[in-house]
């Protein structure tokens, strides 16, 4: 076991892929010789060398084409979007050439690549670098779409990602870069599209992803101590494939179910969680599935209010508290 | 016709003519068969521009080198020697086209003829044919992308993305400009700011070459030399195919902006087909006997490939959810 950061879980991860296999590229704009505006792919460029870890040009188009075009040939390319909101600016070659090459091509053309990429607020980034938007990602066929929580996950889903023949989307949350976690020794790989729970419970069933997990996580541990109510976790990992059994084993035992996304809130991921559990558990539930989201607005700046906008500990406590009685 | 291409064969000018006259063919089918309601969706037409895609074809290595290109695409695919059958049975939506009737007209590939598609946004096939030429270039697999876009897309920005890319880092591909004069119902001149498009690589040492794209013999000239260039490794180049489209953007369109004058006046001075088939009359490569003989068998070939296209069965439902993570 070792401990690392989550940032450094990233690093680790895109080693132990590319030390494995010589047709995985890594291309990005500063992740070579700058080790990544986060800092997240340190040491890569100096281990692997200019031709395997590649500086571009701040190009976005340009980065997702050459990936697709590499992958297309059997290459395994790892391109690094450095801020999720700049998916933007290149989200026709995501939404219309990446995700549909497969099915368009009648299967001859698998685009195995991984888009990289830093999610999520509280950095005090404002509007335009702070966007949590997986659920944009989850909104088009073709797609996988990961976001994990901890530095373990990071390693184990960014080797699967990287071993999928499908397009994987992944989430890094960029608040989440310095925590650490531990990490089994050796080849670390965990299993695409399925959910984890993270704390059992009886009374509630709390689904999280990315970094509501660990507040989600918090708040079911106050809402033991302090109003002796048994609130379960459940880490989703993966939006698409979305682990929808692990989720209704959890709600038939508690029959309450709360989703915790940083999302805004109109078609936020937890919405279609929802959506899903209403139709198949309608029966079991004893409340109505409740979420709890950013509110729809672009995200502010100045912490006072992002702090308030993103779904905090007391948040999440509190209205778990108020629709469980 | 450019004279310097003496050299070609008679074979070659066989061949040549052959495969121009049988893209023309399949596109006239495919207008027709439109007209019948047996095309459903979008169908651009290549007619006019047939020139091009043969002589690049010629000029190319056929096991090295990767081809994409835009929706205008049926030509490059017979070209590339994919089937026309399989090409016209996508086009029905059939079973037996090249994605099952799940690509349609703009959304064919074949891996097998290093054909990468086929894409249907305007512009999107050029970053991707740089990725391309970046996998050609990391495997020193000795291939060059072709990567063909129309004058429209040349007003695209993703295209300046591509290529700073594909100069940086010295990535082999020829970009070629298939200028038609129009995209979609605009002419170059209200479009473009400055309209010799071949020279806008310029700001990023990217050498261009205005092409007469109505002249094969033309066309494989300058298309060897810049295959070429890039295969020796000296970067992207840029090609200028000056061609022309006689019928609308998609069949769905009257081509109003621009006269009937116009279009006979490129028919009857510059056609590609005539104009080497009058090249080979003059200088005596084939007989007339020679011509006529394959005039019928590229009828027979385009005949024999709607017909394989309307016998085809239609897919089965359950091609819906295959090849797509559910």
């Amino acid at each position: 076991m070792a401990e690392l950061t989550y940032r450094e879980a990233v690093a680790d991860g895109i080693a132990q892929e590319m030390e494995r296999d010589p047709n995985v590229v890594f291309l990005g704009e500063d992740i070579g010789k700058a080790g990544g505006v986060f800092k997240a792919t340190v040491g890569l460029y100096d281990q692997f060398g200019p031709d395997r870890v590649r500086d571009t040009p701040i190009s976005e188009q340009a980065i997702l084409g050459a990936a697709m075009g590499a992958a297309m040939t059997g290459l395994k390319p790892i391109a690094e979007i450095m801020f999720s909101d700049f998916l933007a600016v290149c989200w026709d070659i995501v939404a219309n050439q990446i995700a549909k090459s497969r099915y368009m091509t009648d299967g001859q053309v698998n685009v195995p690549l991984v888009i990289r990429t830093a999610n999520g607020g509280g950095a005090r980034f404002g509007a335009q670098h702070s966007q949590s938007v997986e659920n944009w990602s989850m909104m088009i066929p073709g797609l996988k779409v990961v976001a994990p929580s901890t530095p373990r996950d990071v390693k184990g889903l960014l080797a699967a990602a990287v071993r999928d023949p499908d397009p994987v989307m992944f989430f890094e949350q960029k608040s989440l870069y310095p925590v650490k976690g531990e990490i089994p020794d050796g080849e670390c790989i965990e299993e695409l599209g399925k959910a984890k729970v993270v704390r059992e419970g009886s009374d509630v069933t709390i689904v999280a992803l990315a970094a509501m997990v660990p507040r989600a996580v918090e708040a079911a541990e106050r809402l033991k101590t302090e109003a002796k109510i048994s609130a379960g976790v459940i880490d989703l990992r993966s939006l698409v494939p979305l682990d929808t059994q692990t989720i209704f084993k959890e709600v038939e035992k508690t029959s309450r179910l709360i989703t915790v996304e940083e999302n805004p809130r109109l078609c936020g991921w937890g919405a279609e969680v929802s959506s899903i559990v209403s139709e198949e558990l309608f029966w079991n539930l004893d409340m109505p599935i409740i979420r709890v989201t950013t509110p729809h607005i672009p995200l502010p700046s100045a912490d006072e209010l992002e702090d308030i906008a993103i779904p905090s500990v007391e948040k999440i406590f509190q209205t778990v508290l108020r629709s469980v009685d | 016709m450019s004279d310097s291409n003496s050299l070609v064969t008679k074979e070659v000018l066989g061949q040549l003519y052959k495969q121009m006259l049988l893209i023309r063919r399949f596109e006239e089918k495919a207008g027709q068969l439109y007209g019948m309601g047996l095309i459903q969706g979008f169908c651009h037409l290549y007619i006019g521009q047939e020139a091009v895609v043969t002589g690049m074809r010629n000029a190319s290595n056929k096991e090295k080198d990767s081809i994409i290109t835009s929706y205008r695409d049926h030509g490059h695919m017979i070209a590339a020697g994919m089937d026309p059958g399989g090409v016209m049975a996508e086009l029905l939506g059939r079973s037996d086209g090249y994605s099952k009737g799940k690509g349609g007209s703009m959304h064919m590939f074949s891996i097998k003829n290093k054909f990468y598609g086929g894409h249907g946004i305007v512009g999107a096939q050029v970053p991707i044919g740089t990725g391309l030429a970046f996998a050609h270039k990391y495997k020193s697999d000795g291939g060059v992308c072709i990567t063909y876009y129309g004058d429209g897309a040349a007003n695209q920005g993703q295209v300046y993305e591509s290529f700073n890319m594909a100069a940086l880092w010295k990535l082999p591909v020829v970009y070629v400009i298939e200028n038609n004069r129009y995209g979609m119902g605009t002419s170059v001149s209200r479009a473009s700011a400055t309209q010799e498009l071949f020279s806008r690589g310029s700001s990023f040492g990217i050498p261009g070459e205005k092409v007469d794209g109505m002249d094969v013999l033309a066309v494989i000239e300058a298309g060897e030399k810049a295959l070429n260039y890039a295969r020796e490794g000296n970067g992207p180049i840029i090609l200028g195919m000056q061609t022309y489209r006689y019928r609308g953007h998609s069949m769905s369109d009257p081509a109003q902006y621009r006269t009937r004058e116009e279009v006979s006046k490129v028919r009857a001075e510059r056609d590609p087909i005539d104009k080497l088939r009058d090249y080979i009359s003059e200088n005596n490569s084939l007989t007339s006997e020679e011509i006529k003989g394959i005039d019928t068998e590229v009828k027979e070939v385009i005949s024999a490939a709607a017909n394989f296209a309307q016998e085809s069965p239609r897919p089965s439902l359950n091609e819906l959810y295959t090849d797509v993570i559910i």
